[in-house]
């Protein structure tokens, strides 16, 4: 016990623990719904847009989040409103509009010529270095969008599965993918600090896609998708301390090695599965899941 | 009494391909109808644009006499998309698939209620497909599969039900139990409008029919209309109709086998 409380004793830690915890919750949740809607490199290149806005706010003054901010809900606004015809396919759309925001940034840095340490965590994650100020920007945008997710389940789950059914059943399918979309967007944000542009990507994708190999249940991938990115950030920071390694990356290599585990559990689950539904009719040997009148009913079938 | 589906003067395209133009046709209530014709004709197109998901470039479209302008407007609509256009590893249960089917009901929790859930299995038992209820939809057969989305466009009770191709993509048998529980349902007084690539199983399964090619060729029921020369007009081909006693059997008339020369 001694062993998991002693790094609790430096705020630096206590901080990092809490956002990590907080922003592993809000991405194993958002996750879910970024994999299945095909959106892994939404996040992907908003974040580099993200970043974009922040080299312009720190040239021009202007408040680390509300440059990220800006830039990154111009970009998701603009990618929906390329997408929206289906003449520009979303890949296409994140490539030139978030890339463009980036290299602005980029151009922005070098025209500057100075990299201030905000920038250098927007882009590598300094999950030690979170204030006060960032743990309640991060509080308030995960409280946020878990209630918002909470309620928007249903035409999310809908539109998801099936987006052009959900749209004749009268789901608002447009509005849905937009305030999902700002959704995302003010995540990312909110998590910039901590994981990185570099790394949000992996660390929004691995919790779904880690309880994905659990359950076949969309509302347990939910749940377990939540309490694995949690773990993965509340382990990733204590093996980052213990091992002195860089914070954003552990925390990615612990999900990763999360995922790999996950695999090895759905392996030998089918496994089992298989054996213990294997069963022969003469000279029909097969696996399925079956009641205990089956034997008899197949034993029918031949006769 | 309204038509559950009138097309007044449709014109619908994609950008500057019009599929088909000053369309008007008129589907009655409590009808069971089938629209046959060769791939690329139109049917689906004129199924999204009865659906108002396919935006229209003139003429009007009106659902038991209330004009559609957006999708999602008419309220008593259930639809069945073609079951290879969904995605199979989509980590859903049967139970999830056909409650999807209320979630545009006014319910503000996640969870079912207690109503809600009664209707689905109520539905799933009825259709037969109680016991898969907690399956994901992967390990489900087609028949059941095809079940699993039809109890999703019925379980809030609508008044037209349309469906994109249900016999494709399914054995024989299966096939023919989906247009006999088609018959049935639509017996119980709900409208019911298809398309298929099967005319045998039009032929023997469905009262009303009508041959599409960018627009309407013939309507009328398979008996009077599965003719040579209607069918030769729909698909662009010479058709070959075998009658037997109240059967007949729909082929293509020179099979490829017969058209080689033996060497």
């Amino acid at each position: 016990m001694e062993f998991f409380l002693a790094p609790l004793e430096y705020m630096f830690f206590r901080h990092g623990l809490l956002a990590a915890l907080m922003v592993g919750a809000l991405f194993g949740l958002i996750g879910v719904y970024v994999v299945l809607r095909g959106m892994s490199y939404v996040g992907h290149g908003l974040s580099h847009a993200a970043f974009g806005g922040a080299a312009v706010g720190f040239v021009f003054n202007f408040n680390f989040y509300a440059g990220a901010g800006a830039m990154g809900l111009l970009a998701a606004l603009l990618i929906n409103r390329i997408t929206q015809s289906g003449k520009i396919k979303l890949d296409a759309a994140i490539g030139i509009v978030t890339t463009a925001i980036f290299a602005l940034g980029v151009a922005i840095i070098s025209r500057v010529r100075s990299f201030n340490q905000s920038l250098e965590a927007a882009l590598f994650g300094n999950i030690l270095g979170i204030t006060d100020h960032d743990l309640i920007i991060i509080g308030i945008v995960t409280s946020a969008t878990m209630i918002i997710m909470f309620f928007l389940y249903r035409p999310l789950l809908f539109s998801t599965f099936d987006n052009e059914a959900a749209k004749i059943f009268g789901i608002k399918i447009r509005r849905v993918q937009l305030l999902f979309t700002l959704l995302l967007t003010l995540a990312i944000i909110a998590s910039m600090n901590i994981v990185g542009v570099t790394m949000i990507a992996a660390t929004l994708i691995m919790p779904a896609m880690t309880a994905r190999m659990l359950t076949d249940s969309f509302g347990y991938i939910q749940i377990y998708s939540i309490i694995i990115g949690a773990i993965t950030g509340v382990g990733g920071m204590y093996l980052s301390y213990f091992t002195d390694t860089a914070s954003g990356a552990t925390i990615v290599l612990f999900g990763a090695l999360l995922f790999c585990l996950s695999t090895i559990v759905k392996h030998i689950r089918e496994r089992r599965i298989l054996h213990a539904n294997l069963h022969r009719h003469g000279n029909l040997i097969h696996s399925h899941p079956h009641d205990s009148d089956h034997g008899i009913q197949h034993d029918a079938d031949n006769k | 009494m309204n038509p559950a589906v009138c097309l007044n003067n449709v014109t619908a395209g994609y950008d500057c391909n019009i599929v088909f133009t000053q369309l008007s046709l008129e589907i009655d209530t409590g009808q069971f109808a089938g629209i046959v014709g060769p791939t690329g004709c139109g049917k689906t197109t004129l199924l999204k644009t009865i659906l108002g998901v396919h935006p229209i470039l003139s003429g009007q479209v009106l659902l038991n006499g209330e004009l559609i302008k957006h999708s999602g407007q008419a309220k008593k609509i259930g639809y069945v998309p073609q079951l290879g256009s969904v995605d199979w590893s989509f980590p859903v249960t049967v139970e999830e698939v056909i409650m999807m089917g209320l979630y545009t009901n006014k319910h503000l929790w996640p969870w079912p209620s207690k109503e809600e859930r009664e209707r689905v299995r109520d539905l799933a038992n009825k259709l037969g497909i109680y016991n898969c209820l907690h399956q994901h939809i992967i390990h489900t057969s087609g028949g059941q599969r095809q079940r699993a989305f039809l109890a999703r466009a019925l379980v809030n009770n609508p008044q037209l039900l349309v469906l994109d191709e249900p016999t494709t993509g399914v054995d024989i048998k299966t096939q023919h139990a989906v247009l006999h529980l088609l018959g049935d349902i639509n017996s119980e007084g709900i409208t019911i409008l298809l398309t298929t690539h099967d005319l045998n199983a039009v032929a023997s399964h469905l009262p009303w029919v009508i041959c599409f090619n960018n627009g309407v060729v013939a309507e009328g029921r398979p008996r009077d209309i599965f003719t040579n020369e209607i069918l030769t007009k729909t698909y662009g081909g010479d058709i070959v109709i075998v009658k037997h006693g109240d059967y007949f059997l729909i082929a293509n008339s020179t099979p490829l086998y017969l058209s080689r020369e033996a060497p």
